[in-house]
């Protein structure tokens, strides 16, 4: 330790056990909690655990509750829990746009405010990772999988609506356009669709992943308190987050990384059978996805106890090179110069329509306000823990400002170029070719319908798949991990079978609601947790604020 | 015959390291040999410690409360890792070679069955390093 830290701890409340500064000037939370206190701990089992006995238990009684309401009473609570998740994105679409605004404003500012030289894990700390290991897995947990689904389908089904004009019945619009449409415009729908896509996939959800992230790595690397959702609320609950409204937090943080991990896992399952299906004719039944789920569970268990670094990042730089290549052929091989202006076109585009599209009052367009981006703000935000949690965990040693560069500008430049480059290419084979393919076929399968219309369409397409079923494992490997380190009351270092079991209980869940039925109704649910956490979110600005202002920053 | 003991210690779980640090203390001062406490902790704030700094506050400590019962020299070498269950065998295989230790000292469990998918701390560095390895494993009665 330098003479610097020395200095800066003499301005510190005099902590009970003289704890010191973290690696360089830093400015922990004087607290006399112990992480781990609150835990149950024993090898009596064959094998060692440590667990919070709260919140664990509970969140498994939460889980096996949910899972066998949603298979015994099927056809009672789909309704109700679509119902629920309609409710709330229907009813309170203002307040997800209107916090979405706040979080994106609130990290802009801190690109450039001074706070922005604050370093997670204190003035010194070294970085855990490589710029690219670190990257690529920030990719891969925040969008991954989303960008592989959505990157043709979201701009080509935006495309269409705005193309289809605006309909109106009772005063009401019954469109899904977004904005004013763009009725008969061909060039005026695809710089739309392309805005809408672009506000859906760049700033706005990065900034949501950024937040959570950065509460926790402020508050667990620089204050020292434990890696686990609770830990945002200290600037306002103080002690108070060791005791039930932390175990509540961390519950519902459980409950919404278990769920919409799970869920994604059976309904990705489906569509990558009917990948297979499409592509090489595999039948496709339970027993393929089944097959598949049991897979992905098992790979993502060798890379689970292969640790973060032999693991997840070597996972993700795999994608990452992969996903590179089939962009650049995509570019290369489609309509290269189409792409490459239609970059900053959309870019353009994204920045004119971003205040319209960002207005959280008075939208006429409300299914697509309500339906599309309120919908998507709830998914984002009921991810945020988990993407969150994961991104803080690997970001040590960054400045605030490199952290909010790689979690929202730059990921937001790729999504831009990323949706161009697919959904651009399936615009123009519409527009420009007169092929209609990509637009009559199922969502999940309009990536290699649209792929199948370029040259080396076999090799492509199981690229497509590949990348697909890894990003399920890394989701599902740094799922766990997360679970794991908030049911063990925040360590990151709780024993290995841990980890494994939630990885299984995804797999099992997954495979269960496959079978019996009732993926698409849990995964309401899961989304349904995006409300409290949009004020988890809210309650984190404060905390990052409050957090970055009381840290040295030479 | 060896002149510098290293000793992996996990400060969270110092009652499983008694009977192992009864037999360094022995052999430290049979061969007259230094002891290197090595300490392997997490990044993020963990039981033990809140910062990596503070752990290597409490490993040096722990060294000299040791080197006073003992009465040989010692020093201590923290690791620090954003994921420590993980990563702890292949760091304690790298510090083996960088504290320069021609003898290793560390309690394991006696074999079981899950030590197939899981194996051993103890028995995984012994299997990949050329120094000396001895594993001390609980007592039968």
């Amino acid at each position: 330790m330098d003479n610097d830290s020395r200095t800066d701890r003499a301005r510190e409340p005099e902590p009970s056990e003289g704890v010191p500064a973290p690696e360089g000037p830093a400015n922990l939370i004087d607290t006399d909690y112990v992480i781990g206190q609150d835990n149950l701990a024993t090898d009596k089992l064959g094998f060692s655990i440590d667990l919070h006995g709260k919140v664990f238990t509970i969140s498994a009684l939460v889980t096996v509750f949910f899972v066998v309401i949603t298979l015994a009473l099927q056809t009672e609570v789909e309704p109700l829990f679509n119902a629920m998740r309609n409710w709330l994105t229907g009813n309170l679409s203002w307040f997800f746009l209107l916090a979405g605004n706040i979080f994106v404003l609130l990290c802009l500012i801190l690109v450039v405010s001074p706070l922005g030289k604050v370093r997670i894990g204190g003035m010194h700390a070294k970085p855990d990772f490589t710029y690219l290991g670190w990257f690529a897995m920030l990719f891969a947990a925040g969008m991954g999988i989303g960008l592989m689904f959505y990157g043709v389908s979201e701009p080509m089904s935006h495309f269409g609506s705005a193309l289809g004009g605006t309909t109106v019945e009772d005063g009401v619009r019954t469109d899904w356009a977004p904005l004013g449409a763009a009725a008969d415009d061909p060039a005026g729908a695809a710089r739309l669709s392309m805005a809408a896509t672009i506000y859906h996939w760049g700033l706005h959800p990065w900034a949501i992943y950024a937040v959570v992230a950065l509460a926790l790595a402020i508050f667990s690397f620089n204050k020292g308190l434990p890696l686990t959702m609770r830990s945002i609320f200290y600037p306002i609950l103080g002690e108070r987050v060791w005791g039930w409204p932390g175990h509540i937090v961390d519950i519902l943080a459980v409950f919404a990384t278990l769920f919409g991990l799970a869920t994604s896992l059976g309904i990705g399952a489906s569509q990558a059978s009917a990948g297979l299906t499409y592509l090489f004719g595999v039948p496709e039944s339970d027993a393929t996805m089944v097959l598949l789920i049991l897979g992905i569970t098992a790979i993502a268990i060798v890379s689970i106890l292969a640790g973060v670094d032999k693991g997840v990042r070597r996972l993700s730089e795999i994608n990452m090179g992969l996903a590179v290549l089939l962009l650049l052929f995509v570019i290369l091989v489609g309509p290269t110069l189409l792409i490459l202006s239609g970059f900053f076109k959309n870019l353009g585009a994204y920045v004119v329509n971003l205040p319209a599209l960002s207005n959280p009052f008075g939208r006429e367009d409300a299914n697509f306000s309500q339906g599309w981006t309120a919908f998507y703000w709830a998914w984002w935000i009921s991810w945020s823990p988990f993407v969150g949690m994961f991104i803080a965990r690997v970001s040590r040693g960054r400045s605030v400002r490199e952290f909010l560069i790689a979690v929202l500008l730059v990921p937001s430049l790729v999504s831009v170029l990323w949706m161009t480059a697919f959904g651009g290419t399936a615009i123009d084979q519409l527009v420009g070719d007169g092929f209609e393919g990509v637009r009559d076929s199922a969502l999940e399968l309009q990536l290699f319908v649209m792929l199948g219309e370029l040259p080396l369409t076999a090799i492509t397409s199981f690229v497509g798949i590949v990348l697909v079923v890894v990003f399920f494992i890394t989701s599902s490997d740094s799922g766990s991990l997360v679970i794991d380190t908030i049911t063990a009351g925040g360590k990151v270092d709780a024993p290995k079978p841990q980890r494994v079991f939630w990885a299984i209980i995804e797999g099992v869940i997954a495979i269960a609601l496959l079978l019996g039925g009732g993926l698409t109704a849990l995964q309401a649910m899961a989304v349904s947790t995006g409300l409290p956490f949009t004020l988890v979110l809210l309650a984190g600005c404060y905390a990052i604020v409050k957090g970055l202002m009381s840290e040295p920053r030479t | 015959m060896y002149s510098k003991i290293m000793v992996p210690v996990d400060l969270a779980h110092l009652e499983v390291l008694e009977p192992s640090l009864q037999a360094v203390a022995d052999l430290a001062r049979h061969y007259q040999a230094e002891v290197c406490y090595v300490g392997v902790t997490s990044t993020a704030p963990s039981s033990v410690a809140r910062s990596p700094e503070e752990y290597e506050r409490k490993l040096e400590a722990f060294a000299q409360q040791r080197a006073a019962l003992h009465g040989q020299p010692v020093s201590v070498h923290t690791l620090s890792s954003a994921d420590p269950v993980a990563d702890l065998d292949d760091l304690l295989i790298q510090a083996i070679d960088d504290v320069g230790a021609d003898l290793v000292v560390m309690p394991t469990h006696p074999p079981k069955h899950l030590d197939v998918i899981m194996p051993s701390h103890g028995g995984k560095i012994a299997t990949h390093t050329d120094v000396s390895v001895f594993l001390v494993r609980p007592s039968r009665s």
